[in-house]
């Protein structure tokens, strides 16, 4: 399978704290691949590499390679805002802009860019949010404030919005932490069909989850990558004693 | 505090569970043998009690792999223990079954005489019962090493099926009035073909348990 | 007496003792109103608020462009002094993680506790004197100003400071790049503080006297040029305070009056606008009303 982002030598500090070591991980393109892994095991950091988020924190800095289409995004003449348009991310908890309605949420990517077609516009709301399944739940009232809805309508809206600028990788950091069953449910399915499109990597500290939703599975431990395979593999039969340890829940 | 403390306990009252059936289930074994060499009914009927024992336990365990299943989401090796457990248990009940079966034969049989010193029936009959002890001391102890021994005898076992069938009938068909005894034997050789099966069966399941690969006995 | 009694009883001191400091904190205000309001609300009509003060005690004469001074520096004040304000404010939140930041911070909050009568001294030395505007209306607005910016930069601050930094990370994520970000995401969800803190300057602002003195001075005309003295309503109580004659001093409680409305209409809009900010948005009002009846 095609390989859409490549992790070289990847290694992450918060200042003197070294949260990713030496990472080579392949994500491979248009499918769905889990990131697990206990509390403070560096797997959000890990994704929040990948789309130069990370180093918005203070004192946060990056070294390696992370390979986005074989070109290095960590390249200084590559500009930032530019890969986080091709590499787009869902956060733990729905952010919706609270200022702004359904309509100008979804738009706010292509707005805050300069795109002033309202018909433009208009198709992109309509097409990211039918793709985010939230379409019929909310043409009606696309003007209401975002922050009107649901916790899991929220999120969806999110999701929606970081489509509408047409990603090609997106990144997901636990969304359905913060969700209930029903509306974990409807996301699951939601990735499912985005996959065919879309190159998927999802943070999850929810085994089942991961076991339910992704084709491939990383397992991470302090830091380092300790397992990758595809899914089926390391649920069934996992190579590393310490990932048998991590899913069959013997930590501790 | 050791984590899914409620898991471990439940996987480990499984086990004892599986345990007792699989010993039960080589006891049964050797019962029966006996009791057809001997032609002792009481032998016959201890096998019959122990069949019933096995029925139940096999009900009881199935029933609780899939709660397990059902609330405790094994992964890994836990679910291919998990998975092995439902599938031995319906072997060790086939040979149960089979053991019964043989014990009826003795029913049937005690009163006809044995028409000459068994030899082949008893020797199978040890092969078959060695098999099923072996898978079982390699089911108990995670070992895929007796696992090999198994398999060489299962085709020794079935060339033993195949001199007894020859034989039988050659005594059938010389003297008529053998026709019963020798029918009888014939069909305990075919418990005891069946149960060597069995044994494989459980052999292969053990394999899986312990390295994740599946091997296809052919 | 048992525990319990004694414990009520020290209870029962004790509320009474605050409630009798909160009296006495409020009293002065009520005085001030009442006085203010008995003396100085005889004084106002039309005429008083539209002609101007001759400063000679005759009838006739009024606080108009004492009114329309007072206005004027406000508004030359928040000119110069809301923008420099509001953008100090964004960088030291934005960016104002290292020294320079904190430099800007300290700075600020010596600057926010200066006396006002040293600000109106740095006024008359470098726009009335150096500069040699004379005193002036731009003098007055300078000084004014430079009050102004540390309160404005401070709350703006504050203000972006309480937007949840989630927001920012949607708006950064979405590859918007970051001036824009903080602009049109963060800025706005600030307003309503952002406006607060530019308000309540106003109203501080308003009732400076002190560096007016030494810059804007005074003037007896009606006047709207930068660059000549111009009247003002703390000026008008200033000087009339405790004059012989009957008219200026209604003049003087008649500016107070006026004066402390303005203020206070100020503040009353403020607080007025800070709970709408809690209501959101109509939409959200719908769903909670629909909500609510559905329980009823």
């Amino acid at each position: 399978m095609a390989e859409k982002i490549v992790t070289q030598g990847l290694n992450a500090f918060f200042g003197d704290v070294h949260a990713v070591k030496n990472v080579d991980l392949r994500i491979p393109e248009k499918a769905i691949t889990a990131i697990i892994g206990p509390s403070g095991c560096g797997k959000s950091t890990l994704i929040r590499c990948m789309n130069r988020m990370h180093e918005v924190v203070r004192g946060a800095r990056v070294e390696g390679k992370v390979l986005l289409d074989g070109k290095d995004i960590y390249n200084p003449m590559t500009d930032a805002v530019q890969v986080r348009t091709r590499v787009g991310m869902v956060f733990q908890k729905p952010n919706p802009f609270p200022t702004m309605s359904v309509y100008d949420n979804v738009v706010a990517g292509l707005r805050l860019n300069g795109e002033k077609d309202w018909k433009k516009l208009d198709s992109a709301v309509e097409q990211s949010l039918r793709l985010a399944a939230l379409w019929d739940e909310v043409k009606t009232q696309l003007d209401a404030s975002g922050v009107s809805l649901s916790g899991g309508q929220q999120q969806r809206l999110c999701i929606a919005r970081a489509l509408a600028v047409k990603p090609e990788v997106l990144l997901l950091d636990e969304p359905c932490s913060a969700l209930d069953p029903i509306a974990t449910a409807k996301i699951e399915d939601l990735l499912f069909d985005l996959k065919d499109r879309y190159t998927i990597v999802i943070v999850t500290h929810n085994m089942q989850q991961a076991a339910r939703v992704s084709d491939f599975t990383a397992f991470m431990y302090l830091g380092e990558l300790i397992e990758f395979g595809a899914t089926k593999k390391i649920f069934e039969n996992p190579e590393k004693e310490l990932t048998e340890k991590y899913i069959t829940g013997r930590f501790g | 505090m050791a984590p899914r403390k409620a898991y471990e306990t439940e996987l480990d009252e499984l086990d004892r569970q599986v345990e007792l059936m699989a010993k039960k289930t080589s006891e049964a074994i050797e019962l029966a043998v006996n009791s057809f060499e001997k032609l002792d009914l009481d032998l016959a009927e201890q096998v019959k009690k122990i069949d019933a024992e096995l029925y139940a336990l096999n009900v009881d365990i199935e029933k609780r792999c899939l709660e397990v299943i059902a609330l405790q989401s094994p992964v890994a090796k836990d679910l291919r223990t998990i998975g092995t457990y439902l599938k031995v248990i319906t072997d060790f009940d086939r040979i149960g079954r089979y053991a019964r079966d043989i014990a009826e034969v003795t029913g049937h049989a005690r009163s006809m005489a044995h028409f000459k010193p068994l030899v082949s029936i008893p020797h199978m009959a040890k092969m078959a019962e060695q098999m099923v002890d072996l898978s079982v001391k390699a089911f108990l102890e995670r070992d895929t090493g007796p696992t090999k021994i198994v398999f060489d005898m299962e085709d020794k076992v079935d060339s033993l099926y195949d001199e007894i069938f020859r034989e039988v009938i050659t005594y059938m068909m010389e003297d008529s009035k053998k026709i019963g005894v020798g029918i009888n034997y014939m069909l305990v050789a075919r418990y005891l073909e069946r149960i060597a099966d069995h044994a494989c069966n459980i052999s292969e399941r053990v394999i899986y348990m312990v390295t994740g690969e599946r091997v296809v006995k052919a | 007496m048992n525990a319990y009694e004694r414990r009520r009883l020290k209870n029962l001191l004790a509320s009474g003792l605050a409630f009798a400091c909160v009296v006495l904190a409020v009293v002065p205000l009520v005085y001030i109103l009442i006085e203010v309001v008995r003396i100085g609300a005889p004084a106002i009509d039309w005429e008083f608020l539209t002609s101007r003060t001759k400063g000679t005690g005759e009838p006739g004469e009024g606080i108009g462009n004492a009114i329309l001074g007072t206005l004027l520096l406000v508004l030359y004040a928040s000119a110069i002094g809301l923008p420099v304000g509001i953008f100090t404010g964004i960088y030291v939140s934005e960016f104002g993680n290292n020294s320079i930041g904190t430099t800007i911070r300290f700075f600020n909050d010596v600057l926010a506790n200066f006396p006002s009568i040293v600000v109106g001294l740095l006024a008359y030395s470098l726009v009335v004197d150096y500069l040699d505007v004379g005193f002036s209306l731009i003098a007055g607005a300078f000084a004014l100003s430079i009050i102004m910016i540390p309160i404005v930069a401070n709350t703006t601050e504050e203000a972006l400071r309480m937007v949840p930094n989630s927001l920012r990370e949607g708006a950064l994520a979405l590859g918007v790049p970051r001036r824009r970000a903080v602009m049109r995401i963060m800025l706005v969800n600030a307003k309503a503080g952002v406006v607060t803190g530019a308000l309540l300057a106003v109203a501080r602002i308003a009732g400076e006297t002190a560096p007016l003195i030494l810059t804007a001075f005074y003037s007896n005309y009606w006047s709207a040029s930068p660059f000549e003295p111009i009247a003002s309503l703390p000026q008008t109580i200033f000087r009339n305070y405790n004059s012989p004659s009957d008219e200026l001093l209604q003049q003087a409680w008649g500016a107070a009056l006026v004066l402390i409305t303005i203020v206070l209409a100020i503040n009353i809009s403020v607080r007025l606008l800070m709970r709408s900010r809690l209501r959101k948005s109509k939409a959200v009002r719908r769903t909670w009303l629909k909500r609510l009846s559905l329980k009823a």
